[in-house]
C-alpha cells in the first residue's frame, strides 16, 4: 500500500449543512493531487479537516496509517502535513525570516527553561534555525528581503513565502489551496514549473486545489472532483476532462473545461 | 418561609437594578460586540445627576427619572461619538481599552469633584405595606415596578418596530446592512443612547434603594451589573435579564448568610465558574470563528 | 555605527557594563547624592518596568487584553511579605529578601497557570473579562483573609527594597523576557497574534506558548509586586486594583507594544508623569485613563510599537549575514 493518506467516509456538518459528505479518497505517495470543484464545493473544508482545525463530523482520516482525527493542528503539522491558505495568512507584521522560522521551530527540540535561561543547547538550536530557514529562503530567492516584514511584501512574494514557510516544516505532504488565485495564465504556467520543481526537489506528495484548470491538469497525476461535498468524478486528467458530470457540474459556473 | 420571601423581594429589588444596567452592556455589545467598560460609570452618573436636579430644582420622582434618562443618553451617544467611533474599524482590543479608560476618565473626574459618598434625598413618600408579615415598601414597587416597565418596552422596541429590526441587522452584519441604506451609524448611536438612558434610570433607583451615592459605585455596582450580563450570555437581552437576576439572588444570599465583604469575591467566582463551564454565558450563541 | 573598536564588538561587553551598574546602584545610595527621594522614583521606574514588560508579553507580544495584571503583582506582594513579616522575621536580610521575592514570584507564576489554560479556547474580550474576574477575586479574596489584615492590609514591612536590588531585578526581568521573546515559543506568541490558526497549522503547540506567556508574564509581575511591599513598607488590597492594572497598560500603550525598549521607555515616562502631577491630588487618576484613550485614538501601538534597539537583541540577531543566494526556477 502506498497511500500517503485516506479519509475514510469523512462528513462534516454546519449546522444543516452538509459541506463534506462521506468522502472516502487517498492519496498516493509522491503524487500531485488536484481537488477541484465549483464554488462552495467543500474544497476548503476538505483542508480544514485534514489539518485539524475542524473536527469531522464523523469518519476517519489516515495519515501514513495512524488516525490523526483528534490531534491539534499543530500535532497534524509536526507529522508532516503542511499547507498554504486561500486568502494567504502570513504573519503579517513579522518578518520574512521569521516566517520561515516558526515552521521551522516546530522541529528544534529545546525546553521553555531552555528558552527564558538561553543556555547554550537553546542558543545552537536557534544558530540551526537561523541558517536552515536562511538557506531555504536563499533558494527560494527571498534571502535578500529575509528582514522585511511579510505584510510588506508583493503579492506574488507573499504566495511564494507561504509555500516556503510551508516547507520550513519539513513535510511529507503539501496542501494547497489555490496557489493561483489572482494570477494570469502566464504566471499561473509559471507557477506550474515551480511546483513541479518543489515537487520533485523536496520528494512531495502534494494535494492541489485551484480553479486554473490548464494548471490543474498540466500538473497533477490524479484528480479529484467535488460538488457539494460529495465526490462525483475522479481519476486521470483526460478521463475527468470527458466524464460528462464534470462537465455538467462546471458549466455555467465556470465553464472552462480546456 | 417569610424570612425567604422576604429576602427574595430584596433579591428582585436588586436583580432588577443590575438588569437595567445590564441590558446598557448587552445591547451595545451585541450591536458592536464591544465591551462598553464605561457604562458602569454612566449608571454612576445617572445618580449624580440626579443629586445635581434635586439641588437645583426639587422636581419630583418621575420629573427626575425622565430628565436623568435624558441626560445619561445624551452622555451615551457623546461616548460613542467620540471615543469608540473612531476606533469602529481598528482591532477590537483598542476598543476594549479604550471603553476602560473612558469609564476610569469619568470615574476619578467625579472623584474630583464630590470626593465623599453623599445621601440621596427622599423623593418620594416611603410608605412601608404589610402583607401577612411580609414588609413592601413603595420603593421596592415603584423600582421593581420601572425596571419592568422599562425592559418591557425595550423589549417591544426591538422585536416590534423598525428600530429593533434595523438594530438586529446592524448586529448580524454591518458591513452590508450599510450597503442596504440602513443608517448604521445612527442606529448605532440609539443603541448607546438607549443603552445609557436604561443605566443613567437604574443610577437613580439605586440612588433611591441605597441612599448613598459615590463615585466608586460604577465599579463596586455597574460592573456587578457586566458580570450578570456575561453571565447571561452578553449580547442576549434576556439573557443579561436572567443573569440580572441570578446575581442578584445569590448576592443577598451571600449576604444572608456570610459576612458582606464576601459579596464580591462570590460574585466573580460565579462569573469565572459560568465562563469555565459555559464559555458564552448561559443563553450567549457561540460564534463560529472562520478559518 | 562608524569608529567602533574591537572592545565594544566583544561578546562580554553586555555582561560587563551591566556588573557595573550593579556596583554602581549599590554603592551611590552610600555616597550622598541620591537623596531619598531620588532613591524612590529610582526603584519606582525599575519596578514598573518590570510590571511593564511582563504585561508587554502577554498584551503586546501575544496581543492579548489582560485586566489582571495587579493581580498577579498582589499575591507577590502578599507572599513575600508574609515571609518577611509574618514567618521569619529574625532572617538575615541578605539571604531572606531574594528569597522572598522569588517565592513572591513564583506564587504568582502559579497563578498564571490556571489563567493561561483557560486562554486555550477563550480569546479576545472573554479573556480580558476573565482576567478581569481574577483581578477581582485576588483583590475580595484578599479582603477577607484575616492574618494578613483584612482589608487594612499588612503593615511595618521591612524596607528591603534598595536601588541596587530593583536593578538587579530588573535586569533579570529584562534579560529573561528577551530570551522568551527571542526563542521559539515567543515567535509562537507572535504567531498566535498575528493569527492563531495559520500558527497553529506551522506546527506551533499554541498550548505550551500561551501558558509560559502567562506563567512568565505573572511571574515578574510577581517579583515586582514583592519589590513594591518593601518598597512601600505597607499593602493593603486596594493598592492592586483596577487602577493599578491601567497605570501598567497605560505604560505598554506609551512605550510600544511587543518592545522590550518601549516597556523601559513607558514605564520612564509614566513612572516620571505621575511623580510630576502628584500635585493634582485625586485628579492625577484622570490624567492617566485619558492619555489611555488618547493613545488608542492616535497611536495604539506606542512610540516603540513592535521594534527595538539592536542593543537589546541578542548578538545572533544583529550579525549581518553574507550569502549568495542560490537560483530558483522562477523568472
Amino acid at each position: 500500500m502506498s497511500a500517503l493518506l485516506e479519509t475514510c467516509n469523512l462528513t462534516r456538518q454546519f449546522g444543516g449543512l452538509r459541506a463534506i459528505g462521506d468522502l472516502s479518497l487517498s492519496v498516493n505517495r509522491r503524487e500531485i493531487l488536484g481537488v477541484i470543484g465549483p464554488n462552495g464545493a467543500g474544497k476548503t473544508t476538505f483542508f480544514n479537516l485534514l489539518t485539524g482545525i475542524y473536527p469531522p463530523s464523523s469518519g476517519d482520516i489516515l495519515f501514513k496509517g495512524n488516525s490523526i482525527v483528534g490531534l491539534l493542528p499543530s500535532q497534524i503539522a509536526r507529522l508532516g502535513v503542511a499547507r498554504t491558505f486561500q486568502n494567504i495568512r502570513l504573519f503579517r507584521r513579522l518578518s520574512v525570516l521569521e516566517n520561515t522560522r516558526i515552521a521551522y521551530d516546530s522541529q528544534l527540540p529545546y525546553s521553555p527553561v531552555d528558552a527564558l535561561l538561553r543556555t547554550p543547547r537553546a542558543r545552537v538550536r536557534e544558530r540551526e534555525s537561523i541558517d536552515a530557514s536562511m538557506e531555504l529562503l536563499e533558494l527560494f530567492e527571498l534571502g535578500s528581503m529575509a528582514n522585511e516584514c511579510a505584510g510588506d511584501l508583493s503579492y506574488g512574494s507573499q504566495r511564494r513565502l507561504e509555500i516556503v514557510r510551508a516547507l520550513a516544516l519539513k513535510p511529507t505532504l503539501l496542501l494547497l489551496d489555490e496557489p493561483a488565485a489572482g494570477m494570469n495564465p502566464y504566471e499561473a504556467m509559471q507557477l506550474t514549473d515551480f511546483l513541479r520543481w518543489v515537487h520533485g526537489k523536496f520528494s512531495l506528495t502534494i494535494v492541489l486545489i485551484e480553479h486554473h484548470m490548464q494548471m490543474v491538469m498540466d500538473l497533477c497525476d490524479r484528480i479529484e472532483v467535488l460538488e457539494f461535498g460529495v465526490r462525483i468524478a475522479g481519476g486521470k486528467p483526460d478521463e475527468v476532462k470527458a466524464n460528462p458530470r464534470v462537465v455538467e457540474a462546471y458549466l455555467g459556473t465556470e465553464g472552462e473545461l480546456p | 418561609m417569610k424570612y425567604l420571601a422576604q429576602q427574595a423581594i430584596n433579591a428582585l429589588q436588586l436583580g432588577s437594578i443590575y438588569a437595567l444596567i445590564a441590558l446598557g452592556y448587552s445591547m451595545v455589545y451585541g450591536v458592536l460586540t464591544m465591551i462598553n467598560f464605561a457604562h458602569g460609570d454612566v449608571f454612576m452618573l445617572g445618580a449624580f445627576f440626579c443629586l445635581l436636579l434635586i439641588a437645583i430644582v426639587p422636581v419630583p420622582f418621575w420629573v427626575a427619572l425622565i430628565v436623568v434618562m435624558g441626560a445619561t443618553a445624551i452622555l451615551g451617544t457623546l461616548i460613542e461619538r467620540f471615543a469608540y467611533r473612531p476606533l469602529r474599524d481598528a482591532p477590537r482590543v483598542s476598543a476594549i481599552i479604550t471603553a476602560l479608560g473612558c469609564g476610569l476618565v469619568i470615574q476619578n473626574t467625579t472623584l474630583g469633584i464630590s470626593p465623599y459618598a453623599r445621601p440621596m434625598p427622599h423623593l418620594l413618600d416611603n410608605v412601608t405595606y404589610q402583607f401577612g408579615g411580609l414588609t413592601v415598601t413603595t420603593l421596592q414597587i415603584i423600582i421593581i415596578g420601572v425596571s419592568v416597565g422599562l425592559m418591557m418596552v425595550l423589549d417591544f422596541l426591538i422585536r416590534k418596530t423598525s428600530f429593533g429590526m434595523a438594530m438586529r441587522a446592524v448586529a448580524s452584519d454591518r458591513a452590508t446592512v450599510s450597503l442596504l441604506g440602513v443608517p448604521a451609524n445612527e442606529i448605532i448611536a440609539i443603541t448607546f443612547a438607549i443603552g445609557a438612558s436604561l443605566g443613567g434610570a437604574a443610577g437613580l433607583l439605586y440612588g433611591m434603594a441605597y441612599p448613598v451615592v459615590s463615585a466608586g459605585m460604577g465599579i463596586t455596582v455597574g460592573w456587578k451589573a457586566f458580570v450578570a450580563a456575561v453571565i447571561g450570555g452578553i449580547g442576549n437581552m434576556r439573557g443579561a435579564v436572567l443573569g440580572a437576576f441570578i446575581l442578584g439572588a445569590v448576592e443577598v444570599m451571600t449576604v444572608a448568610v456570610l459576612p458582606s465583604t464576601y459579596r464580591d469575591l462570590i460574585s466573580y467566582s460565579l462569573l469565572l465558574l459560568i465562563l469555565v463551564f459555559k464559555p458564552h454565558g448561559l443563553l450567549g450563541k457561540p460564534t463560529l470563528h472562520k478559518a | 555605527m562608524s569608529g567602533m573598536n574591537d572592545w565594544t564588538k566583544s561578546r562580554y561587553l553586555p555582561s560587563v557594563v551591566l556588573f557595573a551598574g550593579l556596583i554602581v546602584t549599590a554603592i551611590l545610595p552610600a555616597t550622598g547624592l541620591l537623596n531619598d527621594y531620588l532613591q524612590f522614583v529610582l526603584v519606582s521606574v525599575a519596578i514598573n518596568a518590570i510590571l511593564c514588560v511582563s504585561l508587554n508579553l502577554v498584551n503586546g507580544w501575544m496581543g492579548e487584553f489582560s485586566v489582571g495584571h495587579a493581580g498577579f503583582m498582589a499575591l507577590g506582594a502578599y507572599a513575600s511579605a508574609i515571609l518577611t513579616v509574618k514567618l521569619f522575621p529574625a532572617a538575615p536580610d541578605i539571604l531572606l529578601f531574594p528569597i522572598a521575592v522569588l517565592i513572591g514570584g513564583c506564587v504568582a507564576g502559579l497563578a498564571g497557570i490556571p489563567v493561561g489554560i483557560l486562554s486555550f479556547k477563550t480569546r479576545g474580550d472573554y479573556l480580558a473579562i476573565i482576567t478581569l474576574a481574577f483581578l477581582m477575586i485576588v483583590k475580595s479574596g484578599l479582603e477577607n483573609i484575616p492574618y494578613t489584615g483584612g482589608p487594612r492590609g499588612l503593615l511595618g514591612i521591612p524596607r528591603l527594597t534598595t536601588v541596587a536590588w530593583a536593578y538587579f531585578w530588573c535586569v533579570v526581568a529584562f534579560w529573561v523576557i528577551r530570551n522568551l521573546v527571542y526563542s521559539k515559543y515567543g515567535r509562537g506568541i507572535a504567531a498566535i497574534r498575528e493569527d492563531e490558526i495559520a500558527a497553529e497549522a506551522m506546527g506551533v503547540n499554541t498550548r505550551t506558548a500561551k501558558l509560559v506567556a502567562f506563567v512568565t508574564s505573572s511571574f515578574f509581575a510577581g517579583v515586582a509586586g514583592a519589590l513594591f511591599a518593601h518598597q512601600l513598607q505597607f499593602i493593603n488590597p486596594s493598592s492592586f486594583d483596577i487602577l493599578k492594572s491601567t497605570e501598567i497598560l497605560v505604560m505598554v500603550y506609551l512605550g510600544g507594544v511587543a518592545s522590550l525598549g518601549g516597556s523601559l521607555l513607558g514605564a520612564g515616562v509614566v513612572t516620571i508623569l505621575t511623580q510630576c502631577l502628584q500635585p493634582l491630588g485625586t485628579w492625577r487618576m484622570v490624567v492617566l485613563p485619558a492619555l489611555l484613550v488618547l493613545l488608542m485614538l492616535f497611536r495604539p501601538a506606542g512610540i516603540m510599537g513592535y521594534r527595538d534597539w539592536n542593543w537589546l537583541k541578542p548578538r545572533i540577531f544583529t550579525k549581518p549575514r553574507l550569502e549568495k543566494s542560490k537560483q530558483a526556477p522562477l523568472q
